[in-house]
């Protein structure tokens, strides 16, 4: 499929992701606090996004991940919060 | 169309979803066995589980003309509790011959803890003992890479572990090459929030190739659209992929992982026409 067709097809949606994302970045920034990890890590990938080159998917993937390779020691929690806080 | 949901746990869904889901044209169903929103306080807890997949659910699909079957196991996050685990491990082999198992699942990582990787380490092992397929669960979103490495690690460290008959599933553009470099089957899990929206799934189909690559919903009690496999069949369409290119995918595939399995049957007006999808 070419750009053109690939480009009518999501366009629309990613435009208003993109706002959605701008949005939240007002958002956060017009409250009190500073940024935690996750914000940390959001901003990085925001970086990432706009660098050209293949692979940005994975990329911003890999730099939401746990690149450590041992076990840890016991679960703490069940849940996920998304970015890793060691980074 | 037709398709076959490979990841749904439908105990936690209501009729109507049989209702869609049928509609759409879904052929069969599969419920791993996952974590019920609370940790179970018993083996006995588990057991009533383990009737409901095998026994109680097959009969509330039947009521749609769908056939469903069923992978059990000890959800990894609830692997912390051993003594627990190890009652429930020793419970499983009783199950495994009801018509509707197909194998041990869905086994894997939560947190990537040490007793995760016990619990996990016996459940390959009990897959082994017993010639068990295996579906893998891989945990979410930061835990994803290393738990994918360490579940993959394990399973080639096992000399019993054939690859083909085991699918490592929610897999991402960070972990796919990981699986599919490995041998093993690979699952794509379409979610409105995390995992794997239709748009991507399509991007690594067209990128890594649909030969080991299945798509599932894995709908359950959370963010999840039971018909997200459909939806992603008529993206797949207006991307340009043809009719025979979409059943392979979402029909033909998990028909021959599933198929390695004999209790694994579709509907005989589907079977003249399956070994071509299943196939190609």
């Amino acid at each position: 499929m070419d750009r053109a067709r690939i480009t009518d097809l999501y366009f629309a949606e990613a435009r208003s992701k993109l706002i959605d994302l701008a949005a939240f970045l007002d958002r956060v920034e017009r409250s009190e606090g500073a940024d935690d990890f996750r914000m940390k890590s959001l901003r990085a990938a925001l970086k990432e996004l706009g660098t050209p080159g293949p692979e940005r998917t994975k990329k911003i993937l890999l730099l939401l991940s746990d690149p450590t390779t041992e076990p840890i020691a016991q679960a703490g929690g069940k849940s996920a919060s998304g970015a890793w806080p060691g980074y | 169309m037709r398709y076959i949901e490979p990841h749904a746990h439908m105990v936690s869904r209501v009729t109507d979803d049989y209702s869609a889901m049928v509609t759409a044209g879904c052929r069969a169903v599969c419920e791993p066995a996952f974590w019920a929103g609370f940790d179970r306080s018993s083996a006995q807890g588990f057991y009533d589980y383990f009737c409901q997949l095998t026994d109680y659910e097959p009969r509330r699909a039947a009521q749609f003309g769908l056939p469903h079957y069923s992978w059990l196991c000890l959800n990894p996050k609830e692997s912390e509790n051993t003594s627990l685990a190890d009652e429930v491990l020793a419970m499983i082999p009783s199950f495994l011959d009801r018509p509707n198992v197909l194998g041990i699942g869905e086994i894997g990582l939560n947190k990537n803890s040490r007793n995760e990787i016990r619990v996990l380490e016996k459940h390959v092992d009990l897959a082994v003992r017993h010639k068990q397929m295996i579906l893998v669960h891989t945990p979410h979103l930061e835990d994803k890479l290393k738990g994918t490495r360490l579940i993959v690690d394990l399973l080639k460290r096992n000399p019993g572990i054939d690859p083909g008959r085991v699918i490592i599933d929610h897999v991402e553009e960070h972990t796919v090459d990981i699986v599919l470099d490995a041998g093993f089957w690979a699952g794509i899990t379409l979610y409105p929030q995390s995992k794997c929206s239709p748009s991507r799934a399509i991007d690594m189909v067209e990128i890594y190739g649909a030969q080991r690559l299945w798509l599932n919903c894995a709908c359950d009690w959370g963010h999840s659209d039971p018909l997200a496999v459909p939806k992603t069949a008529i993206e797949m369409k207006k991307r340009g992929h043809g009719e025979a290119a979409i059943d392979r995918l979402i029909y033909g595939n998990p028909l021959r992982f599933l198929s390695q399995n004999p209790k694994f049957r579709v509907d005989k007006n589907d079977r003249e026409t399956s070994s071509d999808a299943a196939q190609k």
